[in-house]
């Protein structure tokens, strides 16, 4: 009894993380499936084949390709553009600042079916035809949201002072921003890039109403999943869940040994 | 720099600044001589950093123009003007390291073999063993002095250092003065110093200029503000004065006492040290320096030499701190009068609740204008220290 009180933090800790790590190790553990029939839902046994040929189902490469592109697009539209906002928000009064503070979270508010149905009334009324633009500006959109508030923070903490050392310092304007401004608010704006890759990678229901024939990797593994799950499918998953942990890693091994060399 | 040694002056003519209906600095001139350590100084809100910003160029003007020698800055922005600033907060820049840090303003100007200027700046502010460290893991000395080295590495025309100690506690600020003292006569280059500590504006600085509500209300050598003050504001904000309400009885031949008459005594004035015209039944407030003040207990009043000037009172408050005792003494001339006392030969009769006669000599008074306040100045326990 006495261990389990002194160790419920960390039981509590780890049944949390097992929670939301069960389902991505499900994920890739039927990667290396070998269904009967059509469905990967019960396992049989183990197999590279899906491994071996990740691109064997039709179409699913074409379209994994096309929302790498679409969420590679929306990030650096929406950091353009969020990140000026956000500046705008921070350093400068000007009239309907408040109100445009406020209008900026209205996006992350409102429920997606509702955007995404009105986005296409939009679009049609305004005769635009509907394909990778559609979801591109659509993308964009929300993920303005996201880039706006990531980057605030970030400019919010910063010391004006610093932007006027270095232009006392015989910076002009583009030198100040590029040496002094950017590096600083960097990571924010990271954070940024990340959550708007995300969200646009992942997103389905406003990507469906405004795709027209355009078929993202989402609206092909729903499309996919009424006829039959193919193993690809969670190759695809697993490689991505990989790759994001890699990322996370080197991240802090580079912070890491940043920190040790500083200080040593 | 320049090599004329008078054409190196920091001149500002009519500068103003007005942030909508408020003005925060009114139109002034102002001649900073090259190569001298001049001090703005002023209690917040006085203007003394609006008008430092508007010499960095940080601030636009709205009227006046300001020179650098021969040349008309007003118009340049900051990145194009020969003048260079350490900020309060230090304003280092937190992703580089020391040696990048100080290397800035070089690099920005297009040099590009600066490690050996690098060295030596980091030499002259003793950081020589820091260079690879980020700003954060210094101290507070430690960054100011980076501050100082990034902007003194440019060999600026003028430095402007904007309350640079003011986040150092009291020990380590004043072995920061004397350091920055040090480097100023070591560079030579015009330091323009803002601050709102008069200790520290008169210890470091040859020039001070004192600044209230927008306006210099009087500009000279330490010695000189706080020895001829001529307004009350300057009076109380350097060093402690007794202010007395007197009236004047008799204007004196020219040059000579002006004697006046307060809470039943005579006092009196030269005349050459009443800021303003006197005349006869007009009102004038007598000052005198705590430290001119001698005290004697009133069983010894016979033995105070003629001429002297004598206030009586008794002692209300006294505290010992070391080199001197502190008075408090109420008269009716003045309540609260404060004297200091050197500890040499002290008087055990001298303790609250004792009459006394305060004494001074003549010379050391001074007359201010009465149609001002008299406690213009005066540090309130709000914005002590």
């Amino acid at each position: 009894m006495r261990w389990i009180r002194r160790n419920l933090v960390v039981i509590a800790g780890l049944l949390t993380l097992a929670y939301m790590i069960l389902p991505n190790i499900v994920v890739m553990v039927f990667s290396f499936n070998k269904p009967n029939g059509r469905f990967n839902y019960s396992w049989q046994r183990f197999s590279l084949d899906a491994w071996k040929d990740p691109c064997g189902v039709a179409d699913m490469c074409e379209s994994l390709s096309l929302s790498l592109q679409l969420a590679a697009w929306a990030t650096v539209g929406a950091l353009v553009l969020g990140t000026m906002i956000a500046f705008a928000l921070v350093r400068y009064r000007f009239r309907a600042r408040g109100a445009i503070n406020s209008l900026i979270f209205l996006p992350m508010a409102m429920p997606e079916v509702v955007m995404a149905a009105s986005l296409l009334t939009l679009f049609l009324n305004m005769g635009i035809e509907l394909g990778f633009w559609t979801v591109l500006i659509a993308h964009i959109m929300f993920c303005l949201s996201f880039v706006v508030t990531a980057v605030k923070a970030r400019v919010m903490s910063m010391d004006p002072r610093l932007e006027e050392a270095a232009r006392d310092l015989y910076a002009g304007p583009v030198q100040t921003f590029l040496r002094v401004t950017l590096p600083i608010a960097a990571p924010g704006i990271a954070a940024g890039a990340l959550l708007a890759f995300a969200l646009s990678f992942d997103d389905f229901i406003i990507t469906n109403f405004n795709a027209g024939s355009t078929v993202t990797f989402p609206m092909f593994v729903w499309g996919s999943a009424q006829r039959g799950t193919p193993v690809q499918i969670n190759v695809i998953g697993t490689a991505m869940f990989v790759l994001a942990v890699l990322m996370v890693v080197a991240g802090q091994i580079i912070t890491n040994r940043r920190k040790k060399t500083a200080t040593a | 720099m320049t090599d004329n040694n008078t054409g190196g002056d920091v001149r500002l003519t009519g500068i103003s600044k007005a942030y909508g209906s408020f003005t925060a600095v009114h139109p002034l001139d102002l001649t900073v001589p090259q190569g001298s350590f001049f001090a703005l100084l002023g209690a917040s809100g006085c203007g003394k950093t609006t008008t430092l910003r508007m010499i960095a160029g940080l601030e636009d003007p709205s009227t006046g123009t300001i020179f650098l020698g021969d040349k008309d800055v007003t118009d340049l922005p900051p990145y194009k003007r020969p003048v260079n600033t350490v900020f309060q907060s230090y304003a280092l820049f937190p992703h580089m390291d020391i040696s990048e840090n100080i290397a800035f303003g070089l690099r920005r100007r297009g040099i590009k073999s600066v490690k050996k200027q690098v060295d030596d700046m980091l030499e002259l502010v003793q950081l020589g063993d820091k260079a690879h460290h980020k700003p954060h893991q210094l101290s507070g000395g430690q960054q100011q002095r980076v501050a100082v080295a990034r902007a003194l590495i440019n060999h600026p025309q003028v430095l402007l250092l904007d309350e640079p100690l003011g986040a150092l506690d009291l020990k380590l600020r004043r072995q920061m003065q004397l350091e920055l003292k040090r480097i100023q006569t070591e560079v030579g280059i015009t330091f323009v110093h803002v601050t709102h500590d008069q200790e520290e504006a008169m210890t470091m600085a040859d020039q001070v200029a004192v600044m209230n509500g927008g306006r210099v209300e009087q500009l000279g050598a330490p010695a000189d503000l706080y020895e001829n003050p001529q307004t009350t504001f300057v009076a109380n904000f350097l060093g402690t004065s007794n202010l007395i309400e007197a009236e004047v009885l008799e204007t004196g031949s020219s040059g000579g006492d002006v004697l006046v008459t307060a809470g039943g005594g005579k006092l009196r004035v030269p005349g050459a040290r009443c800021t303003s015209a006197v005349r006869q039944g007009g009102k004038v407030l007598v000052g005198v320096r705590p430290e001119k003040i001698s005290l004697a207990h009133a069983d010894d009043a016979g033995s105070i030499a003629d001429g002297r000037n004598r206030v009586t009172g008794r002692i209300a408050d006294s505290s010992f701190i070391g080199v001197s005792t502190q008075y408090v003494v109420n008269s009716p001339a003045g309540a609260e009068l404060q004297v200091y006392e050197q500890n040499i030969e002290r008087d055990t009769r001298l303790v609250p609740g004792a009459e006394v006669v305060l004494h001074w000599n003549p010379a050391h008074t001074f007359g201010l204008d009465a149609a001002q306040d008299i406690d213009a100045g005066v540090e309130t326990v709000e914005d002590a220290g």
